[in-house]
């Protein structure tokens, strides 16, 4: 499979593969390294906080992979997320043994305080960190499987899947709520004590989460681009723009939309995985239908259908939430947001990176004759007004 | 012991004559006396004080059984004074009504037993029983019947007898079946009758009565509470299903209140309007400022808020619905997973606008007095509020297909989403349509919000609750079918309350949305589904 | 089964007694239709006759109420999906031009290439020279060699309707199913297509949509006319268009 890779790094996605590599290993070393007080020492808060923004672009990665390039939009990505990020939060909670608040060895204290008599089945094997780890992939997987194949096959396309993916994780958000499911309801996981034996806590575990996020953005970033790049990826984006032809043409349009569906929501469990160790809590809110959707925006703005655009998405509104949230303009945050949403369907369509290619490519492609190659600096360019 | 003889016979006769002496004006020195033995410390001299005191109809008579029921009489025994503690912590004379500046050394509570207790409640419900006030008499009787207490069944039988009102004539039938069936003493006849009575009644106090008799009963009586208990049970399944029929039709309006509007943006236009939600919480906020008004300035009208604020809340939601849509929809058409990003962040600004300007909080809007209270119909209480809102829905529902057959605007909004070119070509100005049946769709929304700010929060996020339901209803019942949505609300609202007693108000949702999302991955057009080429293009 | 495998017909393409109704409105009436292989056919008929629900039935994008329709004498399409009649060789060119606009002349070949469609194979693909070749004798038939690193969004129309066919024609079915495709063309573009549609006739089975006259006149096979749902008439160019019905309800005197 060499060949894949090689194709899917042209010099754009080299360059983010730097950049984020280069984040990856001096934020954690300067964090670490470094005197605290010092003009280039990362503090810790901020190593966490980068690590959150870290987990936001893979979950961007995952939307862009099914929205921007196969026009499937999901509303419901952050039960995905959310998924991925109980799996670990399971994990934590079974790390902390005796030492919660009621002591119990082997029952998260929600249980006990509920007077649950045993551990229940579906949180057998969570003390183990690589079944933990395989939940965090399979469960979202299986859930985006098992949808997918219903929907897909029954061919619910448009604003109809995504009014149904919305009312997936209303429903996910409902369930977990409740405290008999056995996900701590309304508190949801948190109290994490160890991971791997390291603590959660400590400075030094945080800059190696830190550097981890940023190894799974650039996995992600490599498995995205691998699968646009290939036949499959001209594939996705010919259902994108007329899916019925592709269909005339002998593709079986639901095994593409269900594969890269699933594909993504693992991707998305995984953003969620590396998120809850670096926050500390997972609970019920993160299922919330406003979660997902503003994860669509950060694509948007960054420029679906170009990956490099919605890794860059995520981070810009993400960072402008914390600058605006903190300070003296936070009650204006929601109006800020809600301006983002509509101001960049009407006025910035192909988003950030999108809008910068196509002023880049014609000038570029003035400048040296070989305009073939700069056709496609960055995947495929969506239609602003893909057929539906 | 200063009782004598002729206190002694007063008390008697008193006694004896239960009805006529709480009929005649109060003999004092009797009813001191008797109050007097509330210092006894005996209980068998409190149970004849308990008698005496209720049978004397002095007005303390009340205010004293009362207080002893909530522990709140005392009595000094060496000076035979018993003192009325009052809920604001006075103390008076329980003889007399004087007040006292304290309670005296020595006082103590006076004690009861259980067996005391219910002569307590047979003598509070006894009191009340021959209240002038027709409620009074019957909520007196219903407390007899929960007591059946033996000593209460002279009185009953009294009061049952010269009573008038039907319905306090039923309660007290009941509450003397409900003491004869417990009267070890009572002929069987009488019994069965009792039992006949409680079986009529049919609730679930009847049930529980009828339960708790136990075994150990002649055998025909015995045959005559079995058969009446199955005879209730059956009743009260038949009476709960009822419930939640109501109870779904009930929701369903809601429902359809909520969605008809988006039946129009969406499902006529195919615009897909997640701010249409706020239009909704626009039109709650829009009664709360007319309420606002109408109590500072013309108290008189608060009856008549709704009149006003319906035909205002279409106005308002109506106009922000057409600048929506000139302003930002009308350039995303043929987009519509951009027009639900767009109109996504349009309601976060909107609820963050009203956020900023009526505070994040509940705001209080009243119900008029023709929308507050409930009627019984059989076992089931049915409340005005919701049997005008599911009477309203309905009227918006017909006004709205009528308008839709009838009107020009009607014939152009159809002739619109039909044939865009073509309407444009025969001169229809298509955009003026568009901005007309999206301030439609909006309107609607504004008016349901009327409906819902009686029964629901108003609060900047009492939209967002309804936006899934609403696409679920409409997308449940057939996009461009108003008929659709109609059927689809009630049977997603009806669906839900009988999920609801069996697996709980929470996972009854949870399991209506995975029906849905099922039942849309079947048919994904919906209930009543246009087919052919011209809806696939 | 056995039923079913037993040949009976020889027409490539068997439509006989077929019925669908949209919601009351008869588009298709006892329809019955027989497709020689080798055969070109155009088949005219006015609006609403009923032409390109025909072909939605037979690419299976829409289930007849009955009737009965086979491919090769034994397949039952009306069991098939889309794909799986794709799959059997059964080409399709949209009455509105098709083509996936966001990518080049090039890819839009390569993606309508009659290899492993798969999911795997997709992703595991790498070019070989074979299809590198296939692609470009398409890309000569449809005369948009020029193009090819173009994307498609950016062809003229007729360029777009040529490289619909050229997809077709890397598809490689055995019958081609072709809705109106000299619409928006000019003479000079449409003489063309008929020469490349002739030309298509060498090696496959076709089936053209049309309303333009001359077109159907240049082709020179037989014509079928189409009138609410089933067929009017039927023959060569001249006697269909000397057909009083014909006439009456299409051609206008």
């Amino acid at each position: 499979m060499p060949h894949i890779l090689t194709r899917s790094l042209d010099r754009a996605s080299t360059i983010f593969i730097l950049i984020v590599a280069a984040i990856g290993v001096l934020v954690p070393l300067s964090n670490l390294l470094l005197p605290e007080g010092s003009y280039f020492q990362v503090p810790t808060y901020l190593v966490a906080l980068w690590g959150k923004y870290a987990c936001y672009a893979i979950l961007a990665l995952s939307i862009d992979l099914i929205w921007g390039y196969c026009g499937i939009l999901s509303l419901g990505h952050g039960a995905f997320f959310a998924l991925g990020g109980y799996a670990m939060g399971m994990y934590l909670m079974r790390q902390i043994g005796s030492r919660g608040v009621y002591g119990n060895p082997i029952l998260p204290d929600f249980m006990v305080f509920l007077n649950w008599p045993e551990l229940p089945w579906y949180w057998y094997g969570f003390n183990m960190f690589w079944f933990a780890a395989l939940m965090v992939v399979l469960v979202p997987g299986l859930l985006a499987f098992a949808f997918g194949w219903f929907a897909f096959r029954s061919r619910v396309t448009g604003v109809y899947l995504s009014i149904i993916t919305q009312a997936m994780t209303y429903a996910l958000l409902l369930a977990f709520f409740r405290n008999d499911f056995g996900f701590g309801g309304n508190n949801g996981l948190t109290d994490f004590k160890d991971i791997l034996g390291f603590n959660v806590q400590a400075e030094g575990t945080r800059a190696a989460l830190f550097f981890l996020s940023c190894a799974a953005l650039i996995g992600t970033f490599l498995i995205c681009r691998a699968v646009v790049t290939s036949k499959l990826g001209k594939v996705l984006v010919a259902i994108r723009d007329a899916e019925s032809r592709t269909r005339f043409l002998g593709y079986r349009v639901e095994s593409y939309k269900l594969f890269v569906f699933t594909l993504s929501a693992c991707m998305a469990g995984v953003a969620g995985a590396l998120y809850v160790p670096q926050v500390g809590i997972i609970n019920p809110s993160e299922f919330s239908p406003g979660n997902s959707i503003e994860a669509v925006i950060w694509v948007a703005v960054g420029g679906r259908g170009t990956l490099v655009g919605a890794a860059l998405g995520a981070v810009v509104v993400n960072y402008a939430k914390t600058f605006f949230t903190s300070g003296p303009l936070a009650p204006y945050w929601l109006f800020m947001l809600g301006a983002l949403f509509i101001l960049v369907t009407l006025l910035l369509p192909r988003g950030i990176v999108g809008t910068f290619n196509a002023w880049w490519e014609p000038w570029k492609a003035g400048r040296d004759a070989d305009a073939a190659s700069a056709a496609r600096e960055d995947g495929v360019e969506p239609k602003p007004n893909p057929a539906e | 012991m200063s009782i004598t003889l002729i206190d002694r016979f007063r008390a008697a006769a008193i006694s004896l004559f239960l009805l006529v002496a709480l009929a005649t004006p109060a003999l004092a020195g009797a009813f001191e006396d008797a109050v007097a033995k509330f210092a006894n410390d005996e209980f068998s001299d409190t149970a004849e004080a308990i008698e005496a005191v209720a049978a004397s109809g002095n007005r303390l008579a009340f205010p004293i059984i009362s207080a002893l029921n909530e522990e709140r009489l005392f009595a000094v025994p060496e000076s035979k004074k018993v003192f009325i503690k009052q809920a604001d912590d006075k103390i008076i004379d329980a003889a007399t009504g004087a007040a006292v500046d304290k309670l005296p050394d020595g006082a103590s509570e006076v004690r009861l037993n259980n067996r005391l207790r219910r002569a307590v409640d047979a003598a509070l419900g006894g009191l009340t029983l021959m209240s002038s006030d027709p409620a009074a008499r019957i909520s007196a009787a219903q407390a007899v019947f929960k007591s059946h207490d033996e000593n209460a069944l002279k009185t009953v039988e009294e009061a049952l007898a010269k009573e008038t009102n039907s319905t306090a004539k039923t309660a007290f039938a009941e509450a003397r079946a409900a003491i004869v069936l417990f009267k070890s003493d009572a002929p069987e006849t009488d019994k069965l009758d009792a039992v006949a009575v409680l079986k009529s009644k049919g609730d679930q106090e009847a049930l529980a009565l009828l339960t708790s008799l136990g075994s150990g009963q002649p055998p025909l009586i015995a045959k005559a509470v079995a058969g009446a208990i199955s005879s209730i049970q059956g009743n009260l399944a038949m009476w709960s299903m009822v419930q939640n029929a109501w109870y779904g039709l009930s929701l369903g309006s809601v429902l359809l209140l909520a969605a008809i509007g988006l039946a129009i943006t969406f499902g006529v236009m195919g615009v897909i309007n997640m701010a249409h939600g706020e239009m909704v919480m626009i039109g709650a906020y829009t009664t709360f400022v007319v309420q606002e008004v109408i109590r500072t300035s013309y108290p008189g009208l608060f009856d008549y808020s709704l009149f006003i604020a319906v035909p205002l809340a279409f106005v308002v939601a109506g106009a922000i619905g057409v600048a929506i849509e000139r302003g930002i929809i009308r350039f995303l058409y043929g987009r519509p997973l951009e027009t639900l990003l767009a109109t996504w962040g349009l309601s976060l600004v909107i609820q963050q606008a009203v956020r900023t300007a009526f505070g994040p909080t509940n705001r209080e809007v009243g119900n008029p007095s023709w929308m507050s209270g409930a009627f019984e119909l059989g076992q089931i209480t049915i409340t005005y509020n919701r049997l005008w809102i599911l009477v309203f829905t309905l009227a918006v529902f017909a006004i709205l297909l009528a308008m839709l057959r009838h009107t020009s605007l009607g014939l152009e909004m159809r002739a619109v989403t039909q044939n865009r070119r073509m309407a444009a070509s025969m001169g229809i100005a298509t955009s003026r349509v568009d901005a007309l049946t999206f301030g439609l769709g909006s309107g609607i929304a504004g008016i349901a919000g009327v409906a819902l700010s009686q029964i629901d929060n108003v609060s900047p996020n009492l939209g967002q609750s309804y936006i899934i339901d609403s696409f679920m209803v409409v997308v449940f019942g057939g996009v461009g079918n108003l008929w659709g949505t109609l059927v689809g609300a009630f049977t997603l609202g009806i669906a839900n309350k009988f999920l609801e007693p069996v697996a709980g108000a929470v996972l009854g949702k949870i399991a209506i949305l995975v029906l849905i999302i099922l039942f849309i991955q079947k048919r994904p057009r919906g209930l009543f589904a246009l087919k052919g080429r011209a809806v696939e293009a | 089964m056995n039923a079913m495998n037993l040949r009976q017909t020889s027409a490539l393409l068997y439509l006989d007694g077929v019925h669908v109704s949209f919601d009351g409105f008869h588009a298709i009436n006892n329809l019955s239709l027989a497709l020689e292989p080798g055969e070109m056919r155009a088949i005219i008929g006015p609006n609403g006759a009923g032409k390109t629900t025909m072909m939605d039935i037979i690419t299976g994008k829409t289930k007849p109420d009955e009737g009965v329709v086979l491919f090769d004498g034994t397949v039952d399409l009306t069991r098939l999906d889309e794909t799986r009649i794709a799959e059997l060789g059964i080409g399709r060119k949209f009455q509105k031009p098709t083509v996936f606009e966001s990518q080049t002349v090039q890819d839009n070949l390569l993606l309508a290439l009659n290899v492993d469609h798969s999911v795997k194979g997709t992703l595991l693909w790498r070019g070989s020279a074979g299809e590198s070749e296939q692609i470009d004798k398409v890309l000569e038939t449809i005369r948009l060699t020029d193009a090819r690193h173009r994307l498609a969004g950016s062809l003229s129309h007729g360029q777009k309707q040529w490289l619909e066919i050229g997809m077709l024609l890397a598809q490689d079915p055995k019958v081609l199913l072709v809705d109106e495709p000299v619409a928006g063309m000019t003479d000079v573009e449409t003489h063309l297509t008929a020469e490349l549609l002739k030309e298509i006739n060498r090696n496959h089975t076709v089936m053209v949509v049309e309303h333009d006259m001359t077109f159907v006149r240049e082709l020179g096979v037989k014509v079928t006319c189409l009138h609410e749902g089933s067929v009017l008439a039927e023959g060569t160019i001249d006697e269909v268009s000397s057909n009083e019905r014909v006439i009456e309800v299409y051609l206008g005197r």
